[in-house]
């Protein structure tokens, strides 16, 4: 018999019951619906042990990975000890900053050293925790195997964190971190499949790391990158970049800008670019950050020029 | 016994099949996609889920109370019948384009239909 632990509670599980059937048994409510594996109403999180695979059907590999499954079809083989994702919260971890360079005036690269290191795929976002409460994410744009975790820090009009990072906050100084979060990363089930990339401002972040991993794990389809903003002050790595598509054949880089001084670079907006160059998107697999309303927007077209639901991810972040 | 709908239709790699299609037509049909304007595609693309299986006859857990409280809030947003036709042709349109053939479409259409005083708040 299986011990499910939720919310530091251990119930038994039946072996005849699922998941959701025991939790439901000892009073603790998890929304659901049709109990069969695919409405995915139930969905909750594995933080220890492995839930059948059986339990995963039909969700996307990233969360597969990350131990995600559906409480309502789960046999449960081994003790499990499971989280509600809404709920998840993670342990904060100290991290030293050990570098802080200015990609320009706008985009701050900044690394920091976990101490204790966190096992994550570039994509993925950690949370920045300031002592007065203050809390904002960030994504990954490091690798897995370096030994420090690399973010891009905008510096947003008003922006607390953003000027807080960008002013204050000096190499040696310790930030607290929680993560990693969320399903916006590579995976290499497909290295035929082509890749279409948009982000605006630092949405480049999470795309940069992204766009390595592929690369190193020798990805076959194209990777298009769209990155974007209103002027040229918030794009950034551009040499970088277009060293990158000089390197390596399968590999596009666009600039854009949607404002008026766009000499150099694609004019327009880096999501309605990619979408009128693409426009058939069937097979593809999609990855969109940065503005909120962009990803958003983006998220319906991509779709609906034929892209998968399961294969577009999308990582939008907060501007304030 | 004979065989349910579900099983007969596909069960679930029928509804992971059609879910994309359906939700596709409906987000680019121009006579309902206004109430789907800035929800979570995540979360909607669950409930069309739940939807498909219900139609194709799958297990579910749906009460006529659920169905009246989840589209109160688009009834009040002027939700009528012909929206609700509008759907019907969506779901009739993604089977056919899926193969399935007429008669168990006829089955799915009726389970929908089912529903329609509950949706509508009838």
């Amino acid at each position: 018999m299986a011990k499910i632990t939720y919310a530091e509670q251990s119930y038994e599980c039946r072996n005849d019951e699922s998941v959701l059937q025991c939790l439901t048994r000892h009073g603790v409510e998890l929304s659901s619906s049709c109990h069969a594996g695919v409405c995915q109403t139930c969905m909750i999180k594995a933080t220890t042990g492995t839930p059948p695979a059986d339990a995963q059907k039909g969700l996307k590999p990233q969360l597969q990975q990350q131990g995600y499954f559906l409480a309502c079809v789960c046999t449960p083989t081994e003790d499990l000890t499971v989280v509600n994702p809404d709920e998840d919260v993670m342990p904060q971890i100290a991290a030293t900053v050990i570098d802080k360079t200015a990609f320009n005036d706008a985009m701050l690269r900044l690394r920091i050293k976990p101490e204790t290191s966190i096992d994550y795929h570039p994509g993925q976002f950690v949370n920045i925790h300031r002592d007065d409460g203050l809390v904002r994410s960030y994504s990954i744009a490091s690798q897995a195997n370096d030994d420090y975790i690399e973010l891009h820090i905008e510096r947003l009009p008003e922006g607390r964190m953003s000027g807080w990072l960008h002013d204050e906050i000096a190499i040696g100084d310790k930030i607290n971190i929680d993560g990693p979060h969320g399903e916006c990363f590579y995976i290499d089930n497909k290295p035929d499949q082509n890749l279409l990339m948009v982000g605006t401002g630092s949405g480049l972040a999470p795309l940069w790391g992204i766009i390595q991993e592929a690369l190193a794990k020798n990805h076959q389809g194209e990777i298009h990158l769209f990155h974007g903003s209103h002027s040229a002050q918030k794009l950034y790595l551009i040499n970088e970049l277009q060293q990158l598509a000089d390197n390596h054949a399968n590999f596009f880089y666009t600039p854009c800008i949607s404002g008026p001084e766009n000499k150099g670079f694609k004019a327009g907006r880096a999501n309605e670019l990619a979408l009128s160059q693409f426009q058939i998107l069937g097979g593809w697999r999609i990855f969109l950050c940065g503005h909120p309303d962009m990803v958003n927007d983006t998220k319906k077209k991509t779709f609906l020029a034929g892209a998968s639901f399961n294969e577009i991810h999308a990582d939008p972040f907060i501007t304030q | 016994m004979s065989e349910s709908l579900y099983d007969r239709i596909g069960g679930e790699a029928a509804v992971n099949a059609a879910v994309d299609v359906f939700y596709r037509k409906v987000l680019a049909d121009d006579r309902i996609n206004m109430f789907f304007e800035g929800v979570d595609m995540e979360k909607q693309a669950a409930k069309q889920k739940g939807f498909l299986t219900f139609a194709f006859g799958g297990p579910h857990n749906y009460t006529g109370k659920d169905m009246r409280e989840g589209h109160a809030h688009l009834v009040a947003k002027g939700l009528n019948d012909s929206h609700f036709d509008a759907v019907m042709e969506n779901l009739g349109a993604t089977l056919t384009e899926l193969g399935v053939p007429a008669d168990l479409i006829a089955e799915a259409a009726a389970i929908a239909e089912s529903t329609r005083n509950d949706v509508l708040g009838k």
